[in-house]
């Protein structure tokens, strides 16, 4: 088992390195520089932009402020960014933990829905119910994301006025956030009302966000328990007079879980990916709104460092995921 | 659990309106983002001037709510030099810093605030110059640095600017953003304790508005000045609500989730013209979105072909295609709410016949050319790509081929600035309601290699600039600015397209709630019914 989680990490180290060159380079590789954009139509003296692509280091050739860069990184420091002036890793995780809240919100109510529509599915195949729960899980996989918050806001907010319109709490409420988590600092506060107020502004956006991978852990939970279901120790418990409850809760969905588990794990990026465009409709103050407008600004301190803390948070995640993996299926950790 | 989640977001939705406490008036603005930082020398937007210097600070003088007259504010009075070369600023006493966690001030504003807010950014050597990345973009786009020599105290309550040259269209650059008055008491404090860049965090100004709390992405919170000099706010907090999508803003504003929105969809304009509880309030934008051709390639160095090619376009046609009500045609290189426009102006009608035997007469015919169309939406032009297929149709018309091109926005602004193209649409938004803010700034000569897309270089319209530049008197720079106007029709470098209508939706409840020319919300001054 050690060996098995020595060899994963190893793995992990150049990816990571891979990482940092790409979301290095490809920032770079976008025409246009910082400086050119602050200035705007104004435009700017081309002695004036030299002396500020200096000061910011953005003169040197690339590879050299690559080694600069990862220098830093080994030290800790991930730089400033050019716009705010602010350390990369305080903007980071100050607004982390409203993406991560959200996320999590997203893939419980993913997995609350998904599972057992998948596993209902999966056990009466064929039926109406199974057809109804693919069809709408197709269309669920593939709405854009912009466009159904949007349809949702019209209607449950703008129409019924049942859920808020956007952001994280009413404007009203003030207090100093604590965790950044904003249940977590409701509660803590003395608001009254403030919890709900903050659990109301996570419905909407949750669902949307959560929209995506709750089909494809519908789809994979089905097609999962229909091939367990096929296996002969499903129809030996059967045969033994087990009830059909039993076995399908006991020896079906135990081994059909395991490709669910991974499925579910790689819903961490596909969160991560969608959370830019949920943040931005619902004016959810988290990292996928800032990278945006990092790189928009082309922000490359910003966007380099970004964009490597959400990869190290994704391929952590797997690596959990995988070692979770091993420790449910021996076969996979022997298997090395 | 379901339940309960249910319950509360219904509780929820029934309270959102606003008098969460009694008595107390509290005011929503849903702003399109959020702000790069609270000191408005180091940034150069909009977002960030609504968020800062409006609020925060106060400036020698100000543009007055809902125009682009200069009036007093903390300078009582000022006068001019005869050669135009000093001004002397008489101070308002009286005034006081906010008193905030980490300040308290412990004297009222004076000359030493003035000194330090200009010598921060215009001497190098100061010691707050390069505090916070120390770049100061506007002070240097207006070209302070070249126009100032020096900025004295002569007492506690008078200031005196030095110019190098004589600069009219100075006075009205202090009314800027980047020309905010900080506290030199706040920063020396900051400096001694070794947290310098605070002064531009955790901002102290003299502005109506104290700030509270910010959240990036999520809320500004601001509460009103109680001592503010000209009188407290009758708001007692200000929120911005920052909500970047257009359709989720006006979502906001219907649901009373917030009393101001700007930069509304044009798509729901018409839908917010019928909403019972929203005032759509217009004025035409302080800008203009122009073609410009260049001027140093051929044939565009003939100005029977550049006003040929004005001839050609159906204005009207575009108004209505691309700014689909928002825009008026332009014929003048200024708008018209800024001072010496020029009514008199006479464009070219459109007549592709008239064009045709004028760019005959030039010898010209098979015309090739090209014309760039901006990636970006700007008020002055919200889908360039349109309004180049339009363009390219009514030229066709007259037998020129034009081919469209784009560029990534950064690199865009860089070619063109380069004169790669041979027409190019662009467009402009004031800073200081100067008309010298449009005029030389886009078509002197000095800016010929730069933001003088047309790389136009005049001799008779640029003496008339200049000497309008030296001038104090403001008749007799009206009387310049509307001569060089006719100047710049008859020799047509640009086409003048048009001007964008600004329209801000603000609930009924919302009183006094001025559209303000140069583009910034303001609410000092703003009530609640």
């Amino acid at each position: 088992m050690l060996k098995f989680i020595l060899t994963r990490i190893g793995l992990l180290l150049p990816t990571f390195i891979g990482v940092t060159i790409i979301s290095f380079s490809f920032i770079r590789l976008l025409p246009g520089d910082p400086i050119e954009l602050m200035a705007g139509e104004r435009g700017i003296e081309p002695e004036r932009h030299a002396q500020l692509m200096a000061q910011f280091g953005f003169d040197k050739p690339i590879w050299e402020q690559y080694l600069v860069f990862m220098g830093k990184l080994l030290e800790g420091d991930l730089g400033a960014s050019i716009v705010t002036k602010k350390p990369i890793f305080d903007e980071f995780f100050s607004l982390f933990p409203a993406t991560l809240e959200l996320a999590l919100f997203a893939i419980v109510f993913a997995i609350v829905i998904g599972l057992p529509a998948g596993i209902v599915a999966g056990v009466k195949r064929g039926s109406v119910f199974d057809h109804t729960v693919m069809g709408i899980s197709l269309t669920g996989f593939s709405m854009p994301i912009f466009w159904w918050g949007l349809l949702l806001i019209i209607f449950f907010s703008g129409i019924l006025g049942w859920t808020p319109v956007s952001g994280r709490i009413s404007v009203l409420y003030y207090f100093e956030p604590v965790t950044g988590f904003m249940l977590i600092d409701t509660l803590l506060s003395d608001e009254e009302g403030a919890f709900s107020s903050a659990l109301s502004h996570l419905i909407l956006p949750a669902i949307v966000l959560g929209t995506i991978p709750l089909a494809v852990i519908a789809r994979q939970t089905r097609s999962a328990m229909l091939e367990v279901l096929s296996e002969d120790y499903v129809r030996t418990a059967r045969a033994k007079g087990l009830p059909p409850g039993r076995v399908v809760g006991l020896h079906a969905l135990r081994n059909a879980l395991i490709p669910v588990i991974t499925v579910i794990g790689l819903q961490v990026g596909v969160l991560l990916a969608g959370a830019i465009l949920t943040e931005t409709i619902f004016a959810w103050p988290g990292i996928g709104k800032w990278m945006v407008d990092s790189i928009f600004r082309r922000d490359y301190p910003s966007v380099q460092g970004g964009l490597m803390l959400i990869a190290a948070i994704v391929m952590v995640v797997n690596l959990i995921v995988d070692l979770l993996y091993g420790l449910i299926n021996p076969r996979i950790r022997h298997a090395r | 659990m379901r339940r309960q989640l249910w319950m509360a977001s219904v509780a929820i939705a029934a309270s959102v309106a606003f008098g969460a406490s009694a008595g107390a008036k509290t005011l929503v603005y849903c702003s399109e983002g959020s702000p790069e930082g609270f000191n408005p020398a180091l940034y150069t937007a909009g977002t960030t001037f609504d968020a800062s210097s409006h609020p925060i600070f106060n400036r020698l003088v100000e543009f007055e709510r809902g125009s682009t007259t200069v009036i007093p504010g903390l300078a009582e009075s000022w006068t001019a030099s005869d050669d135009g070369l000093q001004y002397t600023f008489k101070l308002r006493k009286g005034v006081k810093f906010h008193t905030t966690k980490a300040f308290t001030p412990s004297r009222d504003f004076n000359a030493d605030d003035v000194i330090f807010s200009f010598e921060r950014q215009g001497n190098k050597d100061h010691p707050y110059h390069k505090v916070s990345g120390g770049s100061y973009e506007y002070f240097e786009g207006m070209s302070m640095p070249d126009i100032i020599e020096t900025v004295e105290k002569i007492d506690d309550y008078t200031v005196k600017f030095v110019l190098s040259k004589p600069e009219a269209p100075f006075v009205a650059n202090l009314a800027m953003d980047f020309a905010s008055i900080m506290s030199a008491e706040y920063a020396d404090q900051m400096l001694k304790a070794g947290t310098p860049e605070q002064v531009d965090l955790a901002p102290v100004g003299t502005g109506p508005f104290q700030l509270q709390q910010y959240q990036k992405d999520a809320v500004i919170r601001y509460k009103a000045n109680d001592g503010y000099w000209a009188g407290k706010s009758e708001l007692d907090t200000l929120i911005f609500s920052i909500t970047p999508d257009a359709s989720v803003r006006y979502q906001k504003l219907k649901a009373g989730e917030c009393h101001v929105m700007p930069y509304p969809n044009p798509a729901d304009i018409e839908a917010m013209k019928s909403d019972s509880d929203v005032n759509l309030l217009e004025q035409e934008g302080l800008n203009v979105g122009y073609l410009a051709f260049n001027t140093e390639k051929a044939p565009f160095t003939d100005k029977r072909v550049r006003q040929a090619l004005n001839m050609a376009i159906d204005k009207q046609a575009i108004i209505d295609a691309v700014f689909q009500g928002a825009g008026k045609i332009a014929k003048n290189p200024i708008p018209p709410t800024i001072w010496s426009y020029n009514e008199s102006t006479k464009d070219y009608a459109y007549d592709p016949e008239k064009a045709k035997a004028l760019l005959a007469e030039a010898g010209v015919s098979g015309l090739k050319t090209n014309i760039w169309a901006m990636p970006v939406q700007r008020p002055y032009n919200p889908n360039a790509r349109r309004m180049a297929e339009l363009i390219q149709a009514d030229w066709a018309k007259v037998g020129v081929e034009a081919e469209i091109v784009t560029f990534e926005w950064g690199e865009y602004l860089k070619r063109s600035k380069a004169g790669e193209h041979e027409t190019v649409l662009l467009g402009w938004t004031g800073d200081n309601g100067d008309p010298d803010n449009f005029l030389y700034v886009l078509l002197g000569c000095d800016a010929a290699s730069g933001a003088n897309r047309a790389r136009w270089c005049h001799k008779p319209f640029d003496d008339l600039l200049k000497q309008a530049k030296q001038t104090a008197d403001t008749a007799e720079r009206t009387r310049l600015y509307e001569e060089a106007q006719l100047v710049f029709k008859e020799e047509a470098p640009w086409v003048t397209i048009a001007h964008s209508v600004v329209f801000m939706p603000v609930r009924n409840e919302v009183v006094d709630f001025r559209v303000h020319p140069l583009g910034g919300h303001i609410f000092y001054g703003v009530d609640l019914k």
